[in-house]
């Protein structure tokens, strides 16, 4: 059976408090699903609910095809976690600690030792596999709390904000770590940066009070920013006052906002109308009017925006 | 049940690798030598038998056994692991019973470091050994008892000091349930069998027995059935609200 994930209606109230309300959702083979969201959105509830630590108030887990409620040791069994925090125990050392997680997992003899000796390799654990754990940094707790996740080489990889605490270069070894596995493994993480939902995601599940309010690859989040497509250009301090109603009046210009200027240029953002491409609209005008421009680039999108825009709806935008 | 073993493997290490086995078993070896010779007799009596030493376990082991239990589930609690462990492929049971059996082993290893006292009594007399191999039987279970209050009391905090106090409160309340301080709680308001109920799970009684040589399969059944169940509690309160 190939990995999956099938979430169904997923319920979790914690007295009258609805921490995850009616999510549905799957993840297949291949895919790393980037999961966004608040604090307190329901992100850790609800990878809680995955992995079978805590039980939902209703709806349906299954992974690879295993009811986390009916058939919980099978499917705890193809899923590697690292839980918010990366919980260890600090009296024993990352060896000491894997090997256990190991025999748990029911390797024993050459067998276990191949698979520390592996996971203490990929999470870059080598010089620190018999210090006692409360003696680590941050960052090699993190790390060992990941080499706990892959020990076992998991159909399923759940990360609740793998790479909080990490220096930049820990993040990106931490990044390349997931894409290289991601081929035939379902991933599902959690994080606040977004910038990492560019470098590592397929897909992204916006959640916010509970619910999926986005659902998409990175690229269809971004185009739903209103800097989708923006064209920003510069030009000399000689054409500025012209350039800006000049754009203006572009067919398919909605609004032309002049950004503070340096070195005597005036900066200009132009956003489309509905997202469309205006890049070969503003570049014919500049010649046309024979500005000389210093700068010309197209937006991608901003996720962050999005990602505020589509979370704080529903809070009268107070957020 | 192999994840059972791995725990119970891990447990027991676990408190080698700290001083907590160290301070304990000096603590319990310490205060068990000052009760038998000095507030027990063991020497003026002149009888050729471990009593004053056994006599004194029931106490001794109200306020040691709490530090020991206190903090098996509350700590998972507190750093969070527990959820590690429960997302572990093992089952609740498996979870509960290799970590009370690595306590109750290292009661057992701190108990069995008496022996040097076992020794004297055989070199200054002719003592019953089958009388004391009981009494040492006896005690064990009892700890045993002790330990699964508290390892149950431990699941429901994540606070030690908590899980200390109120085990040897718990704790209390069996050690001392034949007598006046507990029974007159119930005595104002519970029916005759509930009370008699009560009078009966008292672990004096139950090891007074046992100590005096008489391996009666009551008190046996007694012991046991009171491990299991709060053993059964302990998986239940876990399972209930093991992320609260």
């Amino acid at each position: 059976m190939s990995a999956s994930i099938d979430i169904q209606h997923l319920v979790k109230r914690f007295g009258d408090f609805t921490a995850v309300d009616d999510v549905s959702f799957g993840v297949q083979s291949g895919e790393v699903l980037g999961f966004l969201g608040p604090n307190g959105a329901g992100k850790s509830t609800t990878m809680r609910m995955i992995t079978g630590f805590i039980a939902p108030t209703g709806g349906k887990v299954a992974v690879c095809g295993h009811d986390i409620a009916t058939d919980a040791i099978a499917a705890k069994r193809a899923i590697g976690y690292l839980p918010e925090g990366a919980p260890t125990y600090p009296d024993m050392t990352p060896a000491g600690l894997m090997r256990f997680v190991g025999q748990i997992r029911g390797f024993g003899g050459a067998e276990l030792g191949r698979r520390v000796d592996a996971a203490g390799e990929k999470a870059n654990l080598r010089s620190v596999l018999n210090q006692r754990i409360e003696t680590l940094s941050k960052g090699y707790k993190r790390r060992l709390g990941l080499a706990l996740a892959i020990l076992h080489d998991p159909a399923v990889l759940i990360m609740d904000e793998p790479t909080d605490g990490l220096d930049p270069n820990q993040k990106h070894e931490v990044r390349e770590l997931i894409q290289e596995m991601a081929a035939d493994k379902v991933i599902v993480l959690s994080t606040h940066i977004l910038e990492e939902v560019h470098a590592v995601c397929s897909r992204a599940i916006v959640i916010a009070r509970g619910k999926i309010v986005a659902d998409g690859t990175p690229s269809e989040l971004e185009a739903r920013s209103r800097y989708h497509n923006a064209v920003s250009l510069s030009v000399g301090a000689a054409s500025a006052s012209a350039a800006g109603g000049a754009l203006a009046g572009l067919a398919n210009v909605f609004e032309v906002e002049a950004l503070e200027s340096a070195d005597g240029r005036a900066r200009f953002r132009v956003f489309p109308r509905d997202g469309q491409s205006i890049v070969d609209d503003v570049g014919q005008l500049a010649r046309e009017q024979q500005w000389e421009v210093a700068e010309l680039h197209v937006e991608q999108g901003r996720l962050d925006e999005v990602f505020r825009d589509i979370t704080a709806r529903g809070e009268g935008g107070a957020a | 049940m192999r994840p059972t073993m791995v725990v119970f493997r891990r447990e027991l290490a676990g408190y080698f690798t700290t001083p907590v086995a160290y301070v304990f078993i000096c603590v319990f070896l310490l205060l068990s030598g000052v009760l038998t010779f000095y507030f027990g007799g063991f020497l003026e009596r002149g009888q050729a038998d471990l009593r004053p030493f056994f006599s004194f376990h029931p106490w001794l082991y109200l306020f040691l056994i709490p530090a020991i239990s206190m903090r098996l589930w509350a700590e998972e609690r507190r750093a969070g692991t527990i959820e590690l462990l429960f997302t572990l492929p093992i089952t609740m049971t498996q979870a509960v019973l290799g970590k009370f059996l690595a306590a109750w082993c290292f009661t057992g290893i701190a108990l069995a470091l008496t022996f040097p006292l076992w020794i004297t009594v055989n070199i200054l007399g002719e003592p019953d050994n089958g009388v004391i191999l009981a009494s040492y039987v006896g005690s064990l279970l009892m700890a045993g008892g002790y330990l699964a209050i508290g390892s149950c009391i431990s699941s429901l905090t994540r606070n030690q000091v908590i899980a200390f106090v109120m085990s040897l409160f718990v704790s209390f309340g069996f050690l001392a349930s034949g007598f006046p301080p507990v029974l007159d709680v119930f005595k104002s308001w519970a029916p005759a069998p509930l009370l008699e109920a009560v009078a009966t799970m008292s672990f004096l009684t139950h090891f007074d027995a046992v100590s005096k040589g008489v391996i009666d399969a009551r008190d046996l059944f007694f012991f046991a059935s009171l491990i299991a169940f709060w053993l059964f509690a302990n998986a239940l309160a876990l399972d209930l609200r093991k992320a609260d």
